[in-house]
């Protein structure tokens, strides 16, 4: 299977049938993306299929064929810098376990991309699929919220 | 359509056969007096389809209710249907609009389309490749659930006032029509649609919700989205 990921060309053997969250995770031995719950409830798998955020919970290995993959390890930029999402996470103490944060900045940073003219509850329905039980969201939309016009 | 289960389809499929990137199963196609959509459409698609916009926006109103934006990302009309759980979100509203279910090998009334519980017309073969809609009735849509996101529905409910069509979920084993309900409202009987209503449902109690609330939500739904629809 030959795909894009983060950048880079990808040439896996894996089955088809197997999640991209676990390919992710234990073949490519990229741990950013997390299973918080394996049922696309929470968000925590979150990762970019050519641009759009999906929960890689309930992608098979075998659709990504050809696409364009970025997960949270994909986000810094080409020098290692940190985005100025990831950079206003930190600033605003929007992670405290950190389980969620990975799928928060994918969603966020697809967000963002659509659009940098946000409202707070633009920021609230684009990270709706994204459960947080630490921090009251507060952070987290502050966050985002500072990287919006 | 292809469905997921990860790790939870028994046996494991040997193989799969991934549907996603059939362009003739995507797109949102207008005719004169119709709307037909890709049963491989997303749900993003739909809601930003101008087409849907501006001809069947209950369908990308209750679009919007299906999860967050990863599911709708995903998430198509082929698998709500094929799917069939009495709770789809936009089932009530293809059977508002008496939508037309295409396959590969005919055309199916979305009213013949639910057989039973989990149940549909389709053989076992068979491939939803689209969904028709006319143009022209005016839909409204609401759905209730524990909040605005990620949630099943209590209850869910697409009505139209002419013709008139009454659609739910949530409250029988699967989508229904609430026939008594509808002719009373083709009277032009709104109270006695109303008061119809709690008998044309079989809601049950589940870890969601209770029959009783169910019965009384349902109730009080339908008398929103008819005063909604009085009043434009």
């Amino acid at each position: 299977m030959r795909f894009t990921l983060n950048g880079t060309a990808v040439s896996l053997d894996v089955a088809g049938t197997r999640r991209l969250l676990d390919v992710l995770r234990e073949d490519l031995h990229l741990t950013g993306t997390k299973e918080g719950c394996g049922e696309g409830e929470c968000g925590a798998c979150s990762v970019l299929i050519d641009g759009e955020v999906v929960d890689s919970c309930l992608v098979a290995a075998g659709q990504v064929e050809g696409r364009d993959i970025v997960t949270v390890e994909g986000l810094a930029l080409q020098d290692g810098k940190l985005s100025q999402l990831q950079q206003a996470f930190i600033e605003h103490g929007a992670a405290q376990c950190g389980i969620c944060t990975p799928g928060m900045l994918l969603a966020a940073h697809a967000l963002l991309q659509q659009s940098k003219h946000l409202t707070a509850d633009d920021v609230r329905e684009g990270l709706a699929g994204n459960l947080c039980r630490c921090t009251g969201y507060t952070k987290i939309i502050d966050a985002v919220l500072s990287c919006t016009r | 359509m292809v469905m997921l289960h990860a790790h939870t389809v028994r046996p494991e499929p040997k193989a799969l056969l991934d549907l996603w990137s059939l362009t003739e199963m995507k797109g949102v196609r207008r005719s004169s007096d119709m709307l037909e959509i890709g049963a491989a459409e997303s749900y993003t698609g739909i809601i930003d389809s101008r087409d849907v916009q501006q001809h069947l926006p209950g369908l990308a109103a209750a679009a919007r209710t299906i999860g967050a934006a990863q599911i709708q990302n995903r998430g198509t009309l082929g698998g709500n249907l094929a799917n069939a759980s009495p709770a789809g979100d936009t089932l009530p509203v293809l059977l508002a609009y008496d939508a037309t279910v295409v396959t590969d090998r005919r055309a199916i009334p979305i009213d013949q389309f639910f057989t039973g519980y989990r149940k549909t017309a389709l053989e076992s073969d068979e491939l939803i490749t689209a969904v028709r809609f006319p143009i022209g009735r005016q839909v409204a849509f609401r759905k209730v659930g524990t909040r605005a996101a990620q949630a099943i529905s209590k209850v869910v409910m697409a009505v139209s006032r002419s013709p008139a069509r009454i659609a739910i979920g949530s409250v029988a084993e699967m989508p229904l029509r609430a026939r008594r309900a509808e002719a009373a409202l083709e009277r032009g009987d709104v109270k006695g649609a109303i008061a119809a209503v709690a008998d044309d449902i079989r809601p049950i109690d589940d870890v969601r919700s209770t029959a009783a609330y169910r019965r009384a939500v349902t109730q009080n739904v339908l008398a929103e989205l008819l005063d909604a629809s009085a009043r434009r």
